[in-house]
């Protein structure tokens, strides 16, 4: 493939990096809007181009199940799902970080029934974010590209091991055509090396994995897990690093656009980042201090980056894709709030709840977002389900 | 090569494997636990050049404590109801590495264990998938021991009819277990692999036969093995073996092999011993009146009718 | 008996994924569980296994051609009492433990 962008559908070259990847297993069962995605690999394995065993399991669950099996074996293994197939995955999901198998899943955002609806938001990867893998977000579709091949690596960095999900938005990322640079097979194989399991189940050296923990355990066994998580952000950071060395194209854990003389900051994750960059632009044009903090990284959640990111404005809108029920603010936000609540000035934190279920994100929302937080009175409440009908 | 043609090494009394057990001994198996033994048998048989993925359940539970595990070859255990699923990521990825040159280069069988409950309840699902995908090196065992013992002995769908459990209790309203086993064997044959029989520990020989031969055929193959649980059936812990070897010539539990489809009769129980031979070691059965045992009897009897016809229709 | 069980182990001193070595429930002692063991009568004993055949535990040990018999390992014999029950010369016996 030529040293220039093609016009490609995001889903596409996904599954195109999987490839580059070398995937050894993708164990997936069909879910809107993740589909293309495994269409595509299993295309690729049935005319031989990607060398690869293809498990057509009879559901999501089964799907991670495999993939832990998979895994726990020593193979490069990937599997993508969305909505009501991670929820379905959920005990799985669980289990997976614990036994340090580093799948790399990615989950084409949609919303969790009821009612039943294929569009995106981000209520499905919220429900596993205590689980114990590391999320990633991707904005666009060449960062969806090479955030699949990075993850591969940080997930099986020998001091990481553990699941990666990707998460790029159902629809309004996942099938839109974009024009992305797709690397040589060289460079991706200069860049990733193999995966080197040392733990895993070979008959030459026997070993018990996924026993019993007793109260006498348990907690010591899950603190560990929870400390490989945390520790696996400086790893993150320097598989970037990595990646821009190789490759030419810069990642953060959390970036920043127009944010440093910006007294209003709206914080976002996912592809509406792009829309709100526009918003921001055209927000500065008229004037107003207004910038833009997007966060790429969700699990391990990066504080200090983000703490320093919103250090000097004077108030955050934190845009949130999920309702959480019977919670005072959503998931973004609750952790905002709360790694801010320590620093000395802390910015005025206020929510946005916006594009649940596939409701359009304008640029208009974000101009909505900061005319509320500049209009905002004191006892007006910080919280906010955009354009919701009452 | 028909399934019934593939050559595997037998187990005689002569050629039993005298080496150390593939299941170490310190697991907390209950006192004359029928299913440890049937587990140990099975695993002994195939020794340690293979991986097993177990369900969770009693087996499970008494062979893993972290940081000890009784398993000498490579062991996995994820959930209760998906051990066909891991077992199939296993298997899948085993094959794929050894075609990339990443792997042994030989078969390595890859057997997964879980209860009934495991089975033919909640993981009945996941069995279908592994066993219509046909993976080629999968081995799927259920240790029946007719309910969840590990739980505290709740009814499942094998649990026998008239069964006092803690979820199907005798009370004036009820006999027990009002429903008649499912019959899994069956339910596995359906699904057209190459390979399913029945296994009792009593009859250990046969019983390891029958997974060497399930590891030599090539595709997915289910063994459904009784296995007694002297704590969940109120049962004297000395007889777990007696009870197994009742089962077989009462009838209640035909050993047989289905290959490609063809049935063989391990065992003709031209002379059978009475249900109630069977029945009365069992406080489980202690409640039942003659005319629920009789009723038992005639379906024991028909159910064996049933089989020796399949067997004469379709024989090997 | 069983006093390596359930060790407390650190976190800095997880094994990786939290896995056990093969077999290791050898130091695991079920002898203690017991409140009968098996005596072994070796006049009758005619050396046909069933003993170690048929025990959940796995506590018979082969004593080979010369001493023709098997010998139970009570550090886990859990005294189920199959061995006896299926000996097919009735030469083992259940023996109540003292308290």
């Amino acid at each position: 493939m030529a040293n220039k962008p093609i016009g490609i559908e995001v889903s596409l070259a996904v599954a195109e990096a999987v490839k580059l990847c070398d995937t050894d297993v993708v164990a997936a069962y069909p879910i809107t809007p993740q589909t293309h995605i495994v269409e595509h690999l299993s295309e690729l394995v049935a005319d031989g181009t990607l060398n690869a065993a293809y498990i057509p399991v009879e559901s999501e669950h089964s799907a991670m199940s495999a993939c832990i099996g998979s895994s726990a074996a020593g193979a490069r293994t990937f599997t993508a799902t969305s909505s009501q197939g991670l929820a379905l995955m959920n005990e799985m999901i669980y289990i997976a970080p614990t036994l340090r198998t580093p799948i790399v899943l990615l989950v084409a955002n949609r919303a969790l029934s009821a009612p039943i609806n294929i569009w995106n938001d981000h209520s499905d990867i919220m429900s596993v974010r205590d689980a114990g893998w590391i999320a990633l977000f991707a904005e666009n579709g060449q960062e969806a590209l090479d955030l699949t091949i990075m993850s591969f690596r940080i997930g099986e960095h020998p001091e990481v091991r553990l699941p990666v999900s990707l998460n790029i938005d159902g629809f309004t990322l996942s099938h839109f055509i974009e024009p992305i640079l797709i690397p040589e097979k060289a460079q991706v194989d200069a860049f990733l090396p193999p995966n080197q399991a040392e733990i895993k189940l070979d008959i030459s050296k026997p070993l018990s994995i996924g026993l019993l923990g007793t109260p006498e355990n348990f907690t010591e066994i899950k603190k560990a897990t929870d400390d490989l998580l945390v520790n696996s952000k400086k790893h993150i950071v320097s598989v970037f690093g990595e990646f821009e060395k190789s490759f030419g194209r810069k990642y953060n854990l959390v970036e920043t656009y127009r944010h440093e003389d910006a007294e209003i900051i709206i914080l976002t994750m996912g592809s509406i980042s792009e829309t709100a960059m526009t918003a921001v632009d055209e927000m500065r044009e008229a004037g107003q201090k207004v910038g833009l903090v997007r966060l790429r990284l969700w699990r391990p959640f990066p504080t200090e980056e983000l703490r320093a990111a919103l250090a000097k404005a004077k108030a955050v809108a934190v845009i949130d894709r999920h309702l959480v029920m019977g919670a005072p603010y959503g998931p973004v936000c609750l952790e905002i709030k709360s790694i801010l609540y320590d620093s000395p000035q802390p910015p005025k934190v206020f929510n946005f709840i916006l594009g649940l279920g596939g409701r359009d994100v304008r640029r208009a929302d974000f101009k909505t977002t900061v005319e509320r937080v500049k209009s905002a009175k004191d006892s007006q409440s910080s919280f906010e389900i955009l354009g919701v009908l009452e | 090569m028909r399934a019934a043609d593939v050559p595997y090494e037998k187990v005689t009394a002569k050629t039993f494997p005298k080496g150390p057990d593939s299941l170490a001994s310190g697991h907390r198996a209950c006192q004359g636990c029928g299913e440890v033994l049937a587990l140990r048998l099975l695993l002994k048989s195939l020794g340690t050049d293979f991986i097993a993925v177990s369900a969770t359940g009693c087996m499970e539970v008494c062979t893993s404590t972290f940081p000890q595990s009784s398993w000498r070859m490579p062991w996995l255990h994820v959930a209760f109801e998906n051990a066909a699923a891991v077992a199939s990521g296993v298997e899948s990825a085993v094959n794929i590495l050894r075609k990339k040159g990443k792997g042994p280069d030989k078969r390595i069988p890859v057997v997964a264990v879980a209860g009934d409950g495991g089975t033919a309840d909640i993981g009945l699902q996941a069995l279908s998938g592994a066993l219509e995908r046909h993976h080629r090196d999968f081995i799927y065992v259920c240790l029946d021991n007719e309910a969840y013992m590990n739980t505290g002995i709740q009814r499942s769908s094998a649990t026998p009819f008239g069964a006092n459990t803690t979820t199907s209790p005798v009370g004036s309203h009820s006999q027990g277990q009002n429903t008649w086993k499912k019959n899994m064997p069956a339910i596995a044959a359906a699904h057209g692999v190459p390979y399913v029989a029945t296994a009792s520990p009593a009859f250990h020989l046969d019983l390891m036969n029958k997974i060497r031969r399930a590891a030599a055929i090539e595709g997915p193959a289910y063994l459904h093995v009784y296995a007694p649980c002297p704590t969940g059936w109120r049962m004297k812990p000395e007889l777990a073996v007696e009870c197994s070897r009742l089962v077989v010539n009462s009838r209640i539990f035909p050993l047989y092999e289905v290959l490609d489809g063809h049935y063989v009769l391990n065992r003709k129980i031209d002379n059978p011993i009475p249900v109630t031979d069977y029945l009365k070691q069992q406080g489980r059965f202690r409640h039942l009146k003659p005319e629920d045992i009789e009723k038992i009897q005639a379906r024991v009897n028909q159910e064996y009718e049933n089989l020796v016809k399949l067997s004469e229709a379709f024989p090997v | 008996m069983s006093d390596k069980v359930e060790a407390q182990l650190r976190v800095k001193d997880m094994p990786f994924g939290f896995h056990a070595k093969p077999g290791s429930t050898m130091d695991f002692k079920t002898g203690d569980w017991r409140s009968a063991r098996p005596i072994l009568d070796r006049e009758k004993c005619v050396y046909c296994g069933f003993c170690y055949i048929y025990c959940p535990d796995g506590v018979y040990q082969d004593q080979g051609p010369e001493e023709k018999y098997y010998k139970a390992d009570l550090d886990y014999c859990k005294g189920c009492g199959v061995c006896a029950n299926e000996c097919p010369k009735k030469c083992i016996k259940m023996e109540l433990e003292e308290v």
